[in-house]
């Protein structure tokens, strides 16, 4: 039922890119999207083709899941490819029916269009799969650090998006337990118009805030019976500290940039198969 | 109305990483009046169990049957199945939600269809029956102290009249007057409607007091079955699946082991001084 809804999905295992520094993540995969989008030839896509599939291939996550992953964006990719597919003019015209004629430039911009977001999501992904949340706001607390000096609360910010983080499965598991237990007093939340299914919502809602408030509650108290006061003076017990592996992805990443940039900006023969 | 499990199997999250084995063949047969008790370790499967027996979670593989219907088969009227089969789930005062305490117990009779009358009726009735005082009739159920809180959710189960009732850890979380007071309004009402009683539990010394039979999980696996005496026998295999017999139970195979003669099969307090009474006569 509910708890089949899986947001930051987190696949557990032992692989090199799970034990990587969070913050190699983060800035390797922002790396990774930019450069989807300074180049756009065949040899760039297969440069990244690669570069995903090892390190998809290295993170032991199973390729069906990184797929799943891509469901939710099928109809944006769809709209996408097809207005690409029509709209776009220029090149030898390969088809035309009625009103629409397909291009040669239709055809790559939505081809490389529809690769270009489904690396994008993917890129991404594999970051959540291989960093439990947790990890992941230790890494952006971190890389976000000089920020404090302009005054930005940058350790309560992570402090609130962990606690969030944290939330997510367990109110969904209450939003499962509360319905299943209105389900057996007779609840029905699948028949009747809008406004039926809206007013079945209340005996869900409101004992969902009800809860909510109160774990905020307890969790509020037993934070400061651990004299919880903020960031400061605060110390960590696994300080992040970058170690060879992660000097290695970043040399990667860098290469991998730099062999992107090359191709973007300079290589201008245009490996096109028709 | 009885109801019978046959080879019901259920899994969480087949296919991930997070897949894990919930209950693995399990059948059994509860006849109508019987009042049960389900033991098991945490994460034993006893509430999934339980949430098979109204429909609510459905077995992937095996058949349950309620009056002798397959309650998977097609046509078959779930809604109707869980006003018969009332589930009160654990810590159930967290599901309250009307403005008060009458309105919440009236919700389950009013998706059962009756009238505002006969809500009321029933809520009324639902609301004696777990001896919750009528001055707080009209109060919001969120002022209420813990106790009060869970008979009204009770309640919430009762006033649909079903013929079943399953509660999955009545007195987790309340102090031991809280604990007693509801299972012995609980067994008042075995005694006077004559309904099902499966009430789930993790503590034998609660459950052995009341019930006539006792289901222990293990590991998603039927592991005993049978009435307390019989059960309470193989106490030091319960220990090792992390359960205990009743403290009695221990004395009396001790006393027996140091040569009295008894029979070692008391249950409860009382019935442990007067065997023993009796082994002095």
């Amino acid at each position: 039922m509910i708890r089949d809804i899986t947001i930051g999905q987190y696949y557990p295992a032992e692989s090199r890119i799970h034990r990587l520094d969070p913050r190699v993540k983060i800035v390797c995969t922002l790396f990774f999207l930019v450069s989807l989008f300074i180049q756009n030839s065949l040899l760039g896509y297969v440069i990244a083709t690669v570069f995903l599939g090892a390190v998809i291939w290295l993170s032991k996550v199973p390729l069906k899941y990184i797929v799943k992953g891509l469901k939710p964006i099928v109809i944006l990719l769809l709209f996408t490819v097809v207005m690409n597919l029509f709209l776009t003019q220029g090149g030898k015209i390969l088809a035309r029916f009625w009103i629409f004629t397909i291009t040669e430039n239709g055809l790559r911009t939505s081809v490389f269009m529809a690769v270009r977001l489904m690396y994008l999501v993917a890129g991404s992904s594999i970051m959540t799969f291989t960093t439990s949340p947790n990890s992941l706001t230790d890494g952006l607390e971190k890389l976000l650090h000089p920020l404090n000096r302009l005054n930005v609360p940058v350790h309560e910010v992570a402090m609130m998006m962990s606690i969030a983080l944290r939330f997510i499965p367990i109110l969904l598991e209450e939003t499962d337990k509360i319905m299943k237990a209105q389900m057996a007093r007779g609840a029905d939340f699948e028949s009747g118009n809008i406004i039926q299914r809206a007013k079945a919502m209340i005996p869900i809602l409101v004992p969902l805030f009800v809860s909510a408030f109160r774990r905020a509650n307890d969790l509020a108290m037993a934070m400061e019976a651990r004299c919880y006061h903020g960031g400061e003076g605060r110390t960590k017990m696994k300080p992040l500290k970058y170690k060879a592996g992660d000097r290695v992805a970043y040399i990667v990443t860098l290469v991998y940039m730099v062999l992107i940039f090359v191709i973007g900006r300079f290589v201008d023969f245009r490996l096109w198969i028709f | 109305m009885s109801i019978t499990l046959e080879h019901v199997k259920y899994i969480y999250s087949p296919g991930t990483a997070y897949e894990k084995q919930a209950l693995r063949d399990v059948s059994l047969e509860i006849p109508q009046g019987q009042f049960v008790g389900i033991i098991g370790h945490t994460g034993s499967g006893k509430s999934t169990l339980i949430q098979h027996l109204n429909g609510l979670m459905k077995a992937p593989s095996g058949k349950i049957l309620y009056d002798g219907k397959n309650i998977y088969e097609e046509s078959y009227d779930m809604r109707g199945l869980r006003s018969q089969v009332g589930l009160v789930f654990q810590y159930p005062e967290h599901q309250l939600f009307e403005v008060d305490v009458l309105s919440d117990v009236c919700f389950g009779p009013k998706n059962q269809g009756l009238s505002q009358e006969e809500c009321e009726a029933r809520a009324k009735e639902a609301l004696a029956l777990v001896g919750f005082p009528e001055k707080y009739y009209k109060q919001s159920p969120f002022e209420l102290s813990g106790g009060q809180k869970r008979r009204v959710a009770i309640a919430g189960v009762l006033a649909m009249r079903p013929k079943v009732l399953v509660l999955d850890e009545p007195t987790a979380g309340l102090d031991p007057k809280g604990r007693d007071e509801i299972l012995d309004q609980v067994e008042r009402l075995h005694k006077e409607t004559g309904m099902t009683v499966i009430l789930v539990s993790h503590s034998m010394e609660d459950v052995a007091r009341y019930v006539e039979r006792i289901i222990v999980m293990n590991h998603g696996e039927k592991m005993l079955d049978g009435t307390p005496q019989e059960v309470f026998r193989y106490y030091k295999e319960l220990e090792q699946v992390g359960l205990a017999a009743p403290q009695v139970t221990y004395v009396m195979h001790e006393l027996k082991e140091r040569g009295f003669d008894l029979s070692p099969d008391a249950t409860t307090i009382k019935e442990a001084a007067d065997e023993i009474m009796r082994s002095f006569q």
